[in-house]
This record gives structure tokens, C-alpha cells and sequence, in this order.
């Protein structure tokens, strides 16, 4: 595998650690909840990666740990962006009231 | 099949687009107005970073692996495997999301957030096996999978504690510290003999640990073994009013193993969005640690609630009250301020609470809502729960906002909240010492909703219940929010 070079690599890592830190630092503490459920999402990326190496996998042993990864990977993918959206339902104006639940 | 070269670039120019719409996404998601299309954005980038990859990890296994060596055949038979997987993984998760009630939200972020760091691992697994990084990368997935098997467990031990399905105080024995840290450093061992182990491996390390008693594979399991084992150690300790920070730094956690990982496995998209999480999440886990005024290795290593304070006499008693006295009381107050907990949450009451709002504002009393920063069981759970039942934001304030305010209350209403309105945070000595709380007890008269005359989260005692002005009202939230609501409208 062709790996990146480390330098670039290092660079971007440091801008998108400063970049996540200031996107959370202006938010208010109601927001807290979604937001962290909102990151757990944005990890489930973790999911490409383990698609990649299921894709590439050339024995029995390395396609069932591939697989597993697939599986919690894309479970993290769809249940963070459920979990995600059902909070922030909560906080949409547009439809308030136990009435409006039953919409969604 | 596409040229590699080509179709690389298409696959990392949708990554890049995938990035800014995360980034994006979180940026919306600081507002409560656009915080819904916020998540819509990133599922619309994790849509395309996914497909993407199914596309081009088919059509051109080059755009990943430059020269990879596998034939078609068990390249189709992974595709296959992958999309049952997909189906698998992300049809159950989404099934059981869509389903758990709102008060089960917390332990839902943890569990979701496990499997992420379990996929980490198992990604950082895969590269260890293959071994065909130079070791430098391979030293970043060593690390990667110590923290997404952390990750995964701790975050297993979080989800079956706040559950229920597991005893929620903390289980402490005798020198734990010391068999937690044993425990760290004999899986960093495995870790570095996974490493160093040459084997014949391409690009490992010139130098050939002879392990006498272990092969490479075996070192292997039991690195990821000794991970697991630590991440159970690491959270079996805490207590449940702790998880919320600790759900939030193990969230963290797998986004700097999923970042790791995107070193080892030359992903973009991964080194970006895990080193996001891992900011923001450590940055999130640090607020919320603030505003219990305790430090994250205070949560982590005192096991907080494990021991009770002693020689401390309540001087008075419980004294309850009727519910129609309550409402006569709530009915002549001009301000009334209600301070909600996790209690209310449990009984579903916050539609009964927006109801008796409603009553109350009618008849001209200002009704205010005062939000500790960690009542319930995460930041911001409150302001979920009353947003749902319809209250409207500029009601809730922030207990920085609104604790001057509960001198000039009339009636200051804590619904099932105990350890966030709890006075002895201000004695020394007690457990809860230095921990910010709401000021109900400043308000001429105290209420307080609570089903039994149990302890809260932390277990200690409360002063506020054994106050002159307190009057305690026992019974499920819900049902003594809607008696009230009945009695109000009759007056």
C-alpha cells in the first residue's frame, strides 16, 4: 500500500483538529447533546475505511474481521445519523407539540 | 476498469467534497435554527464518501491500492460480503434508533459510538495482519486499534449502565488503579512485539524480536484482548452521573482512532473527519466536565459516589405537601422557576410540564425554566425534552442566567432534579463540594417533585429536601404534574 506522505498528512491533522475545536467552541450548551451525537455520526467514516479493507481482504480470517468492521462501521453510520436526527427533531420549530411527532 | 490514477483523483475530490460538507454540517449544527439541515449535510457527505468507495474499491481497486494483488473473482466475493454487511450493520442500527424512547437517547450516542471504535479496531486490525504499511504507519495503527478497542468497550460498559442492564454505581476492589495500569501496559507490550516482529513481513522494522513463547498472531490477539480489557477496566469504575463526559471522551477517543487509522490506510476522509471528532469531542468532554466542576481525571479515577460522607446530621425533616396546596401556591405566585432533572425525563412529564405552563401563564404568573448545565443525563438533555413537549427556548435559561433570579421567585419547582439543586455542593467536605448548582433554595417557597425519598445520582444526601421553605410533593412526576394541572384549573 502506497501510504501518504506524513508531513501533508500531519498538516491537515493539525488544521482539522484546530478547525473542529473552534466550530464547538461557539456553540451553546443546549446544543451539547445533538453535537456530540452529531460527531459520533461524522465519525462513522470509519466506515470507508472499512469497506476498503474488506474490499482487499485475500483469506477467510481477513474477510470475517473485515466484515464485522463493515458491520459495526455502518451501524455507527445509521444509527448516529438516526439518533442525530431524532434529537434535533426536537428542535425544529416548524413542528412543535406531541401532536407533531406523529408526522415524522 | 479506469485508469487508477484518474479515478484516484475522483475518489479523493469527492472526499474533499465530503469534508466540507462535515465540516459544514457542524458549523449548522451550532444554531439550534439550522441544526437539523446541519445533519442533512453531513449524511449527504457520508452518502457520497460511501458510495464513492463502493464504486471505486470495485471498478478500480488501483484508486485505493496502487499495484494491489487480488483477483477478480475474491474481489466480487468481498463486494458481496460488503453489501450484506451494510444491509446488516445499518438496517439493524437504524431499525432500533428509530425506535428507542427520547430518554434512551444517551446510552443509543454510546453504543453507536462503541461500534465505531470497534470498526476502528478492526480497520487497524486488518493493517496489522497485512502488514504491508512501512512501520512508522503501522506504529499509528498499533495506537489506533489500543484506542478503538478502549473505545469499544468503555463505551459497551456506558451503554449497559445507563441502561439498567448493569449495576449502575461504581464497582471499585482494591488495587484497581494499579491492575488498570498493568493491564494499559502489558497491551502497549503486544502492541510493540506486533510491531517489531519482523517475520518476513514487508517494510517492518530491520530488527527480529524472537518472542519465545508467543508467535505474531498470538501477540496480536492479545494486544487487542488487553485493549478490550482496559476499556472495561477504564469505565466499570465510573459511576452513572458520570457518563455523560465519559460517553463524550470515548467519542473523542474514536475519532482520533479513526484519524490514526487514516494514516495507516492513506484515507483522507478519515484523517480529517476522526481529527474533527477528536478536537471537538475533547473539547465537548472538557465543558461538561467544567460544569460539574470536576476534572476528567477526577471522573475517571476517583469513582465519584462510591463513598458516602459521613457524620453529617440533616438537621429537620421532610416535610410533604398536597398537591392541591401546591397548586394554590403556584396560582398566587407572581415568578415561578422550574428546575427539571432527570426525574422528569424518566416520567415522561415534560408534555404535563409545557401543560401546567400554559395554565399558569394564563393566569399572568412568569413561568421560567432554569437549566443546569448537566441535569439529566447529558448537556442540553433538558432543553431536549422541553423542546419536544413544545416550550419555547427563550424560557429555558442557563443557570449562569438565572441564578439571581430565584431570590425574587415566588416558587422555585425542582422536578426530579437532586444532585444539581443539592446545597451541600457549597459545604466543604462534601462529596459534591465546588460543584456550580441552581440557587432554588434562594426562592421564598421550594417545591420539590420526587418519587420516592431516594438519592440522587451521586448518592449523597440533600440538604435542600430538610429546608424550612421546602415542601416535598411525592409521586411519578407525570401524574402529580397532571393533578396539579387539574387543581390550577379549577381555581
Amino acid at each position: 500500500m502506497t501510504a501518504i506522505d506524513p508531513i501533508s498528512a500531519g498538516f491537515i491533522a493539525v488544521l482539522a483538529a484546530f478547525t473542529g475545536y473552534e466550530v464547538i467552541a461557539r456553540v451553546p450548551s443546549l446544543l451539547h447533546t445533538p453535537l456530540m451525537s452529531g460527531s459520533n455520526f461524522i465519525h462513522g467514516v470509519v466506515l470507508v475505511g472499512a469497506m476498503v479493507a474488506l474490499a482487499f481482504a485475500t483469506n477467510p480470517a481477513e474477510q470475517v474481521l473485515g466484515f464485522v468492521a463493515v458491520v459495526l462501521g455502518a451501524a455507527n453510520v445509521t444509527g448516529g445519523y438516526a439518533v442525530t436526527d431524532r434529537i434535533l427533531e426536537m428542535f425544529d420549530r416548524s413542528k412543535k407539540g406531541p401532536g407533531a411527532k406523529k408526522e415524522g | 476498469m479506469l485508469d487508477p490514477t484518474y479515478s484516484g483523483y475522483v475518489k479523493d475530490g469527492v472526499y474533499i467534497l465530503a469534508t466540507i460538507l462535515f465540516i459544514y454540517a457542524l458549523h449548522e449544527m451550532s444554531n439550534p435554527a439550522t441544526a437539523r439541515k446541519g445533519v442533512l449535510w453531513a449524511g449527504a457527505g457520508m452518502f457520497l464518501a460511501v458510495l464513492v468507495t463502493a464504486v471505486f474499491s470495485g471498478a478500480s481497486p488501483g484508486a485505493f491500492v496502487p499495484g494491489i494483488n487480488i483477483s477478480q473473482a475474491q474481489l466480487e466475493e468481498n463486494l458481496g460480503l460488503m453489501a450484506i454487511a451494510i444491509a446488516i450493520g445499518g438496517g439493524l442500527a437504524y431499525l432500533w434508533a428509530i425506535r428507542v424512547k427520547m430518554t434512551d437517547m444517551p446510552q443509543m450516542v454510546a453504543i453507536y459510538n462503541g461500534m465505531g471504535g470497534g470498526a476502528a479496531a478492526g480497520i487497524a486490525a486488518l493493517a496489522l495482519i497485512a502488514r504491508t504499511d512501512p512501520v512508522g504507519y503501522l506504529g499509528l495503527a498499533v495506537v489506533g486499534g489500543l484506542i478503538g478497542s478502549v473505545s469499544f468497550a468503555g463505551s459497551l460498559i456506558a451503554f449497559l449502565k445507563l441502561q439498567g442492564w448493569m449495576r449502575q454505581k461504581p464497582i471499585t476492589f482494591p488495587g484497581q488503579k494499579t491492575i488498570n495500569i498493568l493491564v494499559l501496559l502489558a497491551a502497549i507490550v503486544f502492541g510493540a512485539v506486533t510491531l517489531l516482529n519482523d517475520s518476513g513481513h514487508v517494510g517492518a522494522i530491520g530488527t527480529s524480536v524472537a518472542i519465545p513463547v508467543v508467535g505474531i498472531n498470538t501477540a496480536l490477539l492479545l494486544f487487542f484482548v488487553l485493549g478490550l480489557g482496559y476499556g472495561f477496566m477504564m469505565a466499570i469504575p465510573i459511576g452513572g452521573a458520570d457518563m455523560p463526559v465519559v460517553i463524550s471522551l470515548f467519542n473523542a477517543f474514536t475519532g482520533m482512532a479513526v484519524a490514526l487509522d487514516g494514516f495507516a490506510t492513506s484515507n483522507y476522509a478519515m484523517i480529517v473527519a476522526g481529527m474533527l471528532v477528536g478536537s471537538a469531542g475533547s473539547l465537548l468532554t472538557m465543558l461538561m466536565a467544567k460544569a460539574m466542576n470536576r476534572s476528567i481525571s477526577n471522573v475517571l479515577f476517583s469513582a465519584f459516589g462510591a463513598t458516602e460522607e459521613t457524620g453529617v446530621e440533616m438537621k429537620g425533616s421532610m416535610k410533604p405537601i398536597e398537591a392541591a396546596d401546591v397548586a394554590a401556591l403556584l396560582a398566587y405566585a407572581g415568578k415561578v422557576i422550574i428546575a427539571p432533572g432527570y426525574g422528569m425525563a424518566v416520567a415522561q412529564a415534560q408534555h404535563k410540564v409545557k401543560e401546567m405552563m400554559d395554565v399558569l401563564e394564563k393566569k399572568d404568573v412568569v413561568v421560567k425554566f432554569a437549566i443546569h448545565p448537566v441535569a439529566g443525563r447529558m448537556p442540553g438533555h433538558m432543553n431536549v425534552l422541553l423542546a419536544e413537549a413544545g416550550v419555547p427556548y427563550d424560557h429555558l435559561y442557563d443557570r449562569d442566567e438565572i441564578n439571581q433570579e430565584f431570590a425574587s421567585a415566588d416558587v422555585a419547582m425542582v422536578i426530579g432534579a437532586n444532585d444539581v439543586v443539592n446545597p451541600a455542593a457549597r459545604r466543604q467536605g462534601s462529596p459534591l463540594f465546588g460543584m456550580p448548582i441552581l440557587d432554588v433554595d434562594a426562592a421564598k417557597n421550594v417545591i420539590v417533585l420526587k418519587r420516592g425519598q431516594g438519592k440522587g445520582f451521586a448518592g449523597v444526601e440533600n440538604d435542600l429536601f430538610y429546608k424550612d421553605n421546602t415542601r416535598m410533593l411525592y409521586g411519578d412526576a407525570q401524574e402529580t404534574v397532571a393533578k396539579l394541572v387539574q387543581e390550577l384549573k379549577k381555581l
